[in-house]
């Protein structure tokens, strides 16, 4: 176990790198607006874009910009400075973390709460009103975009032009350090609005498992046990069916960690997705390369501990 | 002695996209302490739905039940569901075919046994597992204690059957229902557990059915038997007789059909020909004419009822041939 977790964090590092490489080819293979004009102004003169050229060290072959890069961020866990207005990268992106991190986690307990109750009555009452009904709604909401979903939340319920204005609305975003109630409260929205498509593609899911599940040998064992259904359903069955949604919900919520860049912009939320869109808008390589190996990052580590936790979830797996 | 199950005219249909699926067609038999019953017959004959339906676990919007199944006074098939839960695994319990998928793969030998007995006996953990060990000793497997805390995939076929069989009779059961207990196992293990089932159940006096289509295995451990098709007994008789005087052209099949070492092997096996019959539009009449080699002009008109073989005799049998007609050589 030791010697898979080691050869596996090995493969981190080797990824982390392919992902900072291919990011940083790409920005200089394809074509892109010039970062120096962009921060030159307005009415650039070609000699102060030049010197901004050559303090950014844009006039360097992109093979030395990048040994430089990485030798930054290997010896000093330094990202660079952001081409737009000089800022660190690293404080960008710890700055922006807290309200991407709030975002993520808490609609990961919601589409969790939601989807997993909502499979669970579907799995148990099987091809009734109250099972497709709910599947119904589930495929809805699968299908709604997120920006759609966000918009419509905005105009139903935001407080400044919402026609129930019961909520903050977009731009309201707080700090939890800041003022924990209205961090709650500025966030309800995004929350359930990022959530909705999870829980509804975690319920779906849940439902084909636990019905699967529910037929299997194993459970028929657990009834002639004489056991009530509650715990047939609760302990034998869902401890089957929940397996694999462990999995997804290890990678889905690595994913948001990196930015959930579409809820983000509809709600103004300043997060690690906002950032990441402004920078590529303004051909900001370091907050670009900084950005996507924090989400690679957040992705191969989620992944990484979905594969110990299945090891421990299910006693048939064992790593050699 | 009187019965301590005794079922009278059990019918079950289910209701399915494809059409009523009539699983079992009125089925009569009695079960005494201590005896074993062998029910025989082939996949979708309706053997293993009726035994679950005496344990309540085919009730479904979709499924009709009719009949009687008493067990020590008490119908089964309308007793409520918290009283079959309190039945279920404590006075009636059950073995399955297939020991792998029968238990569960997340929970250790150990955790499953114990949640057996503390469903129906208010004891702590630690004297469950106390129990849990004895059960497996007595099951004979070595080193017990160890073995609670194994997974059911580190253990062989023949010792996951060994499990289920003492999770089965961790609360000593007054009636054990094996459904085909050895199908999934190899050979040699196989006479093994049928051993330790006829031990352990002359140990405890526990009253058995068991389900086969190997009437090697009845054979064995029966000592009455009762050959289903399509849902009905097509004949019942004490083990001894059944076997040296078949009666029912099915029966004679199925006896035919089995390998022996006794007989001379170029006279080579003789399968029933043809497949068992659907059980949402089954043949009319005797259900088993389409595949009798003796069916005559009679068979697919009239439904035979199952009656004794001759006056008097407890020998039953459910078929339109005359008595001598059914003894001939074929």
């Amino acid at each position: 176990m030791i010697r898979y977790i080691l050869r596996r964090l090995l493969w981190v590092v080797f990824l982390l790198f392919a992902v900072s490489f291919i990011t940083f080819v790409i920005f200089y293979l394809l074509p892109s607006a010039d970062p120096a004009a962009l921060r030159a102004g307005r009415q650039p003169n070609p000699e102060l874009v030049a010197t901004i050229r050559r303090q950014l060290g844009l006039d360097q072959p992109w093979y030395v910009q990048y040994g430089r890069y990485m030798k930054n961020l290997i010896f000093h866990f330094d990202f660079g400075f952001s081409y737009q207005n000089g800022v660190p990268v690293r404080q960008l992106i710890f700055s922006r973390l807290p309200a991407s991190i709030s975002l993520a986690a808490g609609a990961a307990v919601l589409w969790l709460v939601v989807g997993i109750g909502v499979g669970i009555i579907a799995a148990v009452r099987p091809r009734t009103k109250l099972d497709r009904a709910s599947m119904g709604m589930a495929l809805v909401g699968i299908s709604a975009p997120v920006y759609w979903l966000g918009l419509v939340a905005l105009y139903l319920f935001s407080s400044d032009i919402g026609l129930i204005p019961i909520l903050p609305g977009a731009n309201s975003y707080v700090p939890l350090s800041e003022d924990p109630f209205a961090w709650f409260t500025s966030l309800i929205m995004p929350w359930c609005v990022l959530a909705v498509s999870f829980a509804a593609f975690y319920s779906r899911l849940l439902r084909g498992n636990l019905t699967e599940v529910l037929s299997e040998d194993y459970i028929r064992t657990a009834r002639a046990k004489g056991l009530s259904e509650r715990r047939v359903v609760f302990r034998h069955g869902l401890r089957s069916a929940i397996t694999p949604i462990v999995t997804i919900f290890g990678l889905d919520l690595g994913i948001l960690l990196g930015g959930a860049i579409l809820t983000e912009t509809v709600f103004n939320i300043p997060g690690i997705g906002r950032l990441s869109y402004s920078s590529i808008v303004r051909s900001d390589l370091p907050v670009i390369q900084g950005t996507v190996l924090l989400g690679a990052f957040f992705i191969v580590f989620a992944n990484l501990f979905v594969d110990i936790f299945y090891a421990f979830l299910d006693p048939r797996v064992r790593y050699e | 002695m009187s019965a301590l199950l005794t079922v009278n005219d059990l019918k079950v249909s289910f209701d399915t996209e494809d059409g009523v699926v009539h699983a079992v067609e009125g089925v009569s038999y009695e079960v005494e302490p201590g005896k074993t019953l062998g029910i025989v017959g082939e996949s979708g004959s309706g053997k293993t739905v009726g035994t679950l339906t005496i344990m309540g676990l085919t009730r479904a919007a979709n499924t009709t039940i009719s009949g009687q199944a008493i067990f020590a006074g008490e119908d089964l098939l309308t007793a409520s569901e918290q009283q079959m839960r309190a039945i279920r695994g404590d006075e009636i319990a059950m073995i399955f075919q297939d020991p792998l998928s029968s238990l569960h793969p997340f929970f250790t030998i150990g955790a499953q046994l114990v949640e057996a007995i503390q469903v129906h006996n208010d004891v702590s953990k630690s004297a469950a597992r106390s129990r849990s060990a004895e059960l497996l000793t007595m099951v004979g497997l070595s080193d017990a204690r160890d073995r609670l805390s194994s997974y059911p995939h580190e253990f062989s076929g023949g010792m996951r059957q060994r499990v289920m069989i003492a999770m089965a009779l961790a609360n000593e059961p007054r009636l054990l229902i094996a459904d085909e207990p050895t199908t999934a196992l190899d050979v040699t293990v196989q006479a093994q557990i049928l051993e330790l089932i006829a031990d352990l159940q002359a140990q405890t006096g526990t009253a058995m059915i068991i389900i086969t289509h190997d009437l090697g295995v009845v054979a064995e451990v029966a000592d009455e038997i009762a050959v289903m098709y399509a849902g009905r007994i097509v004949e019942q008789a004490a083990v001894g007789e059944l076997f040296a005087n078949p009666q029912h052209p099915y029966t004679r099949g199925l006896l035919a059909s089995i390998p022996r070492l006794d007989r001379d092997r170029s006279s080579g096996l003789d399968p029933i020909a043809g497949r068992p019959p659907s059980l949402i539009a089954p043949p009319s009449g005797c259900a088993f004419h389409p595949r009798c080699p003796r069916a005559f002009d009679r068979c697919p008109a009239e439904l035979p009822p199952l009656e004794p073989a001759a006056a008097g005799s407890e020998h039953l049998v459910a078929c339109l041939l005359g008595a001598a007609e059914r003894s001939e050589k074929q």
